[in-house]
Parts: C-alpha cells; sequence; structure tokens
C-alpha cells in the first residue's frame, strides 16, 4: 500500500473515532461511573446491539490507528530491510490479534456465553 | 575538557572580549568531542565565522571549518550556535547576547572534523526529488526562441523555496531526521514542493510518487524546527503541508 493511503486511513481512523468515542462518553454519562462497572450492567450495554457495534467500531478504528502509529514510531527508531519488514508485519499482526481478542468479548456475551 | 587560550591582540575601544568554546573532534582518533575556549575580541559587527578565523589565523591553525563567501550565499558555513542551528557567516556575535559562544558541529551530519561535517545525505535527498524543471523538452529544442512565461502570480506560488542555499541547517534541525536515517528531510522536501508548485514544470506526479514512501514526506511531525532555522526565509514546513494538500486532495 502507498504510504499515503495508509495515512489517509490513519487520519480518517482519528477523526471518527474522534466522533464515535464522544458519543461512547455520552452514553457513559447516563450511569455513574462505579455503576456502569458493575457485572450486570456491563453485560447488558455488551447486549444492547446498537451500542455495542459502536464500541465494536471503536475498537477497529483505534486498533488501526494505534497499530499503525506504533509502526510509524518504530519505523523511525531503527532502520533496516529485515527490521522494517518484521515492524510493518508484526503491526499487523497485533492489530488484527486485538480486534480479535477485543470482538471475542462482546460475541461471547452475546452469544450467552457469559 | 576544557583548555583556555587566549589571543594576544590590541584592543580597541569598542571591542569586547568573549569565549569562543569550539568543539573538536577528529573521528579517526578521538573517542569523544572535547571543547576549546579562546578569548576573542570581537566588535559589534564580528561575525561567528570572522571569530572562529581569528582563532584560525591567531592561535590553532588547525580548527577544521568551512566556508566560502562569507555572504550567507553558498551555504557552506552551517553549524550550531549556542545550540541553535545557524549560519556562523551570518551571525554576529554581539545579536547572541553571551559571553561565551559555543560552537559545534550541526547535528543529524556525520562530522569530519571539529566543525565540517558531511553533505553526502543532503545532496543524494535533494538529488532524488529531481530539483529541476521536467518537461517534453522537444517544446524548447525544436524552437530554440521559445520562452516559457510566467505571471507574478505563478512566480508568487514558489519563489520563496527558490531561495534555498541548501546550508542544511533545516535538516540538522528537524527531529525525524536525528532517528530516521532513510528520512528524506525538510531540504529535499521543501525542493520538491519548489518545483511541484512551478508552473512550468510537468514533474508533479513523478516527484509527488518519490516522496509518498515510508520514510518520505509522511514521517514530517509538524514540529516546525525547519523553517525557525533557515537563513533564507524558505518555511520548509508550510512546504510539506502544500505537498500533503496536493496527496490528500486539497490542492490541485
Ligand atoms: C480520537 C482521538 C485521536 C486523534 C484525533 C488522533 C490523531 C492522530 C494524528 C493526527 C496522528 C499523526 C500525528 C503525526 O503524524 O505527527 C496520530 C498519531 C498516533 N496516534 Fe493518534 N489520535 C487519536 C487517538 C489515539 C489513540 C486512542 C491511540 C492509541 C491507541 C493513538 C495512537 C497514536 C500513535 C501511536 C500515533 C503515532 C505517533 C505519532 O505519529 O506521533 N491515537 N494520532
Ligand atoms: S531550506 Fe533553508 S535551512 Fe534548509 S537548506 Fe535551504 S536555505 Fe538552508
Ligand atoms: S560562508 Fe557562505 S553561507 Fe556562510
Amino acid at each position: 500500500m502507498r504510504e499515503s493511503h495508509i495515512m489517509k486511513i490513519h487520519y480518517a481512523t482519528a477523526l471518527a473515532a474522534v466522533g464515535l468515542v464522544a458519543v461512547h462518553i455520552l452514553m457513559r454519562l447516563t450511569q455513574g461511573f462505579a455503576e456502569s462497572l458493575e457485572y450486570e450492567n456491563v453485560v447488558a450495554n455488551y447486549q444492547f446491539l446498537p451500542y455495542a457495534g459502536l464500541l465494536e467500531i471503536i475498537l477497529i478504528l483505534l486498533s488501526i490507528h494505534g497499530f499503525n502509529g506504533l509502526r510509524v514510531i518504530l519505523l523511525e527508531l531503527k532502520q533496516g530491510r529485515v527490521y522494517e519488514k518484521a515492524v510493518s508485519y508484526g503491526c499487523l499482526a497485533g492489530m488484527i490479534a486485538l480486534i480479535a481478542y477485543g470482538s471475542r468479548t462482546i460475541f461471547m456475551v452475546n452469544m450467552g456465553m457469559m | 575538557m576544557a583548555q583556555a587560550y587566549e589571543i594576544d591582540e590590541k584592543k580597541t575601544p569598542t571591542s569586547k572580549t568573549i569565549t569562543l568554546r569550539i568543539a573538536r573532534f577528529n573521528p579517526e582518533h578521538d573517542s569523544d568531542t572535547t571543547f576549546m575556549d579562546f578569548s576573542v575580541n570581537v566588535e559589534k559587527w564580528t561575525t561567528v565565522l570572522e571569530a572562529i578565523l581569528d582563532v584560525k589565523q591567531h592561535f590553532d591553525h588547525s580548527v577544521a571549518v568551512r566556508y566560502s563567501c562569507r555572504q550567507a550565499t553558498c551555504g557552506s558555513c552551517g553549524m550550531v550556535i549556542n545550540g541553535k542551528p545557524r549560519l556562523a557567516c551570518f551571525t554576529k556575535v554581539s545579536e547572541l547576547n553571551s559571553d561565551t559562544v559555543t560552537v559545534e558541529p550541526m547535528h543529524n551530519f556525520p562530522i569530519i572534523r571539529d566543525l565540517a561535517v558531511r553533505f553526502d545525505r543532503l545532496f543524494n535527498t535533494h538529488h532524488k526529488v529531481k530539483p529541476y524543471l521536467i518537461r517534453d523538452d522537444s517544446e524548447i529544442t525544436s524552437n530554440t526562441t521559445k520562452e516559457l512565461l510566467q505571471s507574478p502570480e505563478e512566480l508568487e506560488q514558489f519563489i520563496q523555496f527558490s531561495n534555498c542555499i541548501k546550508c542544511g541547517l533545516c535538516n540538522s534541525a528537524c527531529p525525524t531526521m536525528a532517528t530516521d536515517s532513510s528520512f528524506v528531510g525538510p531540504q529535499a522536501l521543501a525542493q520538491a514542493y519548489r518545483y511541484v508548485a512551478d508552473s512550468r514544470d510537468k514533474g508533479k506526479d513523478t516527484r509527488l510518487k518519490i516522496i509518498d514512501e515510508s520514510h518520505g514526506i509522511w514521517r514530517c511531525h509538524f514540529a516546525g524546527s525547519c523553517s525557525q532555522v533557515c537563513p533564507k526565509g524558505v518555511d520548509p514546513a508550510m512546504g510539506i503541508q502544500f505537498l500533503r494538500g496536493y496527496m490528500l486532495g486539497f490542492r490541485s
């Protein structure tokens, strides 16, 4: 992928995250902070599909943004063919792993496994 | 380790004595930079380069320094003066408001000796962005009297960027240059813009492609240090944002 395409995604995910995280925070304000972390409420939130969908999208956006950001930092830290390949594929793997792990929680709750 | 040397020269009523602290390093046999202190007499108009040449003439001829024009034109005398990259010939000792003037080689450049650094990387990155007009030359070669006219507005688009003297001060100030040994750098990016924005040039797509790679334009993080130190008012940071404008679709 061209670097400009990657960076367009980087900026777009950041912008989208600003909007979606704002909605996420507003939703959290409907409850007290301690209350919102209670087991039943957390499960209930995940079972409310539109909200769970929002969280899933934020997870995907910020995983892409964060791991690409990490790739940028690491590429500037050290150079070399093998190192740069390892950084690029490593960050891609981390991104996928984090999305998979986060999604797992949301899916498990909704499939009645929790 | 600092050594002190004094130049026994007649002081004039208007002169002032300052300490010129020069970084000394020879990669062939030194493991570390040492500083040597020299007391020099300066007038209100004495430049840092003149003070260094004074030291060379009167005390230590072996101080390595590169210079030529002495008028901010050739771009040879860039160095770090009291912590900031500047041209030694374009910086008066009096404007530094300090009794000690420390001169070090430019950062982000390999040191040849003392204040002289290697420019290979700057010349390579400069060359890489094709710093010349790209166009189908048959237009000019078939008609040798043809002129490529430009309106004042078209000239205004890039004229500021054509003032670059390749001194490297911007690259020396750039934080990305400090760690990313493959970064194309503010000097070359400013020159990429200079030609992309020239109405006579047809090489925009070629150049944008060259700088659109993993160590290209996107490794600039808006620090703006380049524009702060440029002695010719080039503003590489602005050129970089303009280039990004083309790539993100805000400019055409
Ligand atoms: C929603 C708010 C956010 C916005 C508006 C935002 C915006 C940006 C922008 C514009 C850049 C590029 C900076 C540059 O090129 O110099 C960037 C870089 C980066 N972002 Fe974010 N970001 C946000 C949230 C996050 C979060 C939550 C993370 C962590 C998961 C993150 C991790 C990074 C990293 C690691 C970089 C690379 C460092 C850098 O280039 O300076 N960002 N962000
Ligand atoms: S842009 Fe300015 S600081 Fe950079 S090399 Fe050109 S003249 Fe020197
Ligand atoms: S000696 Fe030419 S720029 Fe300073």
